[in-house]
């Protein structure tokens, strides 16, 4: 199935919303130094649901990702993780970080390691699992990605959206309850943005809560529960697909579907 | 020269690889582009040909074929030439070669500092070549070898006790030069660790620390070790004049290393850590398994470059007294026997010091070689 595909899954997008909160994030705040980057966010997650960021650059649609595994830290407010409270305790944020994947918009796969090794580092030295073991995951995680012939290569010998496939794969080995992708395709040239989609959007298929920064509108439609449009560090409107792109509400929000839409 | 194209012989898609023209591959074309492709070119050439032909021919001459390799004293060796003096005397060398080695060490105990020396060699080997095969099992014997080294040399526990003080010549090259590659090495990562963690004052220390050595000459450092030490230690206690100088050494090399492999850290993007950070690794193994391999890989020739300077100035230790090759070559100059065959000592130490030197270099690019997974660049 193609992101570009119009025609969403009903029966997939029902299927999330019983879920239970997995993600909740109560009157969160963040700086950079005086630079109020995160304002009051309030944002409840339920298990299986698939969200699509979007916003302007510098609208803070990346931050806010990385606060929830703690590759940024917040000052104000409260997230809440599957059950365990992000603060500084170094247990806790190890605990959340294994138990959320994220997906960068430079792949950052590591190259000196072979593909199989990016994959079964974290099972392995995280999870203590017994070596073979974690390679016969891994090599099922790269069949579902649909690359499992390249698995004794290094990632500097892969295309661009094999090595993002890769990414997703070296998240998937940790048997991650939340996936994060900030911006996926955008480094990928467009004959790879579609291989991309599509191991998304099988992932979003089988049931994993998905945070997704992204621009492909196409992928939004066709797969998302919610779309959370942001601007200045502000969650500024949110709605379900369709409703989103049809029907904005907030004058910004129109401002930016259209400049995003008109090319 | 502006013709207008013939029609193409082959049909489009149909055109099939052919052989490159003559002039591109072969002998004589790589001749032609590298040594005779312009009129300086070819004068740099004819230069450089004029040039070893006058080095050369002398030098095989004087070394090796007029050379007189066997001798009881200078004018035996020169009364053999045909013209005195016209060749080099190897035989100052032979006579010399264990005090060379050994410096003096007792020659009843020589074969510990041999059995050290196969050691090594068994030692390094795993280190250096992974794929070896039973690497693994080596590491408690690599682990184990400093100490075993240590034992042997020294003696006591059932062996006859040896000085440092009788310890000379390339052997002492070698037990300089092994410690403190092998232990500036990890110190300079743990430096460089700490200089760019987020704990002000470790960084603050180790800032520091790599400051005030690296601000200060090999040799003061050495003469700190040989004369003011005294002064901040208790009364009566005696450490080992070589002991000090093997710290001395390590830490001087450390700070460097420090300072080479933290360019290595600063190359590593940030994207790494954070790769790492969100598949949930500490950072103890983040650093171990992701940020290092590479940095050091970056590193590598910043490192070998290190480790052939602290290898090289292992000679200053002359300054203190300790008998290092050049020291036991000026002594044996000293003998009225060999009076005047500084040549032929400085080039056979030269040798040694190149082979050792140039062996590291290579090994060196073969690393790198060998790690590199085809990324960036
Ligand atoms: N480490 C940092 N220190 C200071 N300011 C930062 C830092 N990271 C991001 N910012 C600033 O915070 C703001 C939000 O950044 P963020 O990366 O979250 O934006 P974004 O919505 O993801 O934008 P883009 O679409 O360009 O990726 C930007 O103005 C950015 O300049
Ligand atoms: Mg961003």
């Amino acid at each position: 199935m193609a992101a570009g595909n119009q025609g969403a899954p009903d029966a997939l997008r029902a299927s999330a919303a019983d879920g239970a909160t997995i993600i909740a994030i109560n009157g969160m705040h963040k700086w950079f130094g005086e630079f109020h980057v995160l304002k009051d966010i309030n944002l409840e997650v339920r298990r299986g649901e698939r969200i699509v960021i979007c916003g302007p650059s510098g609208s803070g649609k990346s931050t806010l990702i990385r606060c929830i595994n703690r590759l940024e830290e917040h000052q104000q407010g409260s997230i809440v993780v599957d059950g365990t409270e992000l603060t500084s305790d170094l247990k806790n944020i190890e605990i959340i970080r294994s138990e959320v994947g994220m997906v960068f918009q430079h792949f950052n796969l590591f190259p000196h390691l072979t593909v199989l090794e990016n994959c079964t580092l974290a099972p392995i030295w995280v999870r203590k699992t017994p070596k073979a073991e974690a390679e016969e995951a891994a090599m099922r995680y790269l069949e579902r990605v649909q690359i499992p012939e390249q698995a004794e290569k290094y990632p500097g010998q892969l295309s661009g959206g094999q090595q993002q496939r890769v990414a997703i794969a070296r998240s998937l080995c940790m048997n991650p309850r939340i996936m994060l992708f900030d911006e996926p395709t955008s480094a990928l040239d467009p004959e790879m943005i579609k291989e991309v989609l599509d191991v998304m959007v099988e992932l979003a298929e089988s049931g994993m809560t998905m945070l997704v920064v992204t621009h492909e509108m196409g992928f939004a439609t066709a797969v998302a529960n919610r779309v959370i449009f942001m601007d200045a560090g502000e969650i500024i409107e949110q709605n379900e697909p369709h409703e989103f792109f049809n029907h904005p509400r907030h004058e910004r929000t129109k401002l930016f579907l259209s400049q995003i839409l008109s090319h | 020269m502006a013709e207008s194209a013939p029609p193409s012989r082959y049909a489009p898609g149909t055109h099939p690889d052919l052989p490159p023209p003559v002039r591109t591959t072969g002998p004589i074309a790589w001749a032609h582009q590298n040594l005779f492709s312009s009129p300086l070119n070819i004068f740099l050439t004819l230069a450089g040909l004029w040039l070893l032909y006058s080095i050369i021919p002398p030098l095989v001459e004087w070394a090796f074929i007029k050379s007189v390799w066997s001798a009881a004293s200078r004018a035996e060796c020169w009364d053999r030439m045909e013209v005195a003096e016209e060749a080099a005397c190897w035989a100052f060398i032979n006579r010399r070669f264990e005090f060379f080695v050994y410096g003096f060490y007792p020659e009843a105990e020589r074969w510990r500092v041999n059995l050290c020396f196969v050691m090594m060699i068994l030692a390094i080997f795993p280190v250096l070549y992974d794929r070896m095969p039973g690497r693994r099992h080596w590491f408690w014997y690599v682990a184990a070898f400093p100490f075993l080294a240590g034992w042997l040399l020294v003696g006591g526990f059932g062996l006859a006790p040896v000085g440092t003080d009788d310890f000379g010549g390339f052997m002492l090259t070698l037990v300089i030069g092994v410690t403190g590659i092998s232990f500036s090495l990890p110190i300079g990562i743990a430096l460089a660790l700490g200089r760019t963690s987020d704990l002000p004052v470790l960084r603050m220390l180790c800032v520091l620390f790599i400051e005030f050595i690296r601000g200060v000459p090999l040799i003061a450092l050495l003469f700190v070790a040989s004369t003011m030490l005294n002064y901040f230690l208790p009364p009566g206690t005696t450490f080992d004049l070589l002991m000090r100088v093997l710290i001395m050494v390590t830490l001087f090399s450390s700070a460097y290393i420090a300072e080479v492999v933290r360019g290595g850290l600063q190359g590593i993007p940030k994207g790494q850590v954070e790769a790492a950070d969100s598949l949930g690794l500490s950072y103890w193994k983040a650093q171990r398994l992701i940020i290092l391999p590479q940095a050091l890989k970056i590193s590598i020739p910043g490192i070998v470059n290190t480790f052939i300077g602290l290898y090289k100035d292992t000679t200053l230790v002359l300054i203190i007294g300790l008998l290092d090759p050049l020291g036991i070559g000026r002594s044996s100059l000293a003998d009225s026997a060999w009076a005047g065959l500084a040549r032929e000592m400085y080039l056979f130490i030269a040798v040694f010091f190149f082979l050792c030197c140039f062996g590291m270099s290579r090994y060196s690019l073969y690393l790198e070689r060998k790690l590199d997974t085809g990324y960036g660049r």
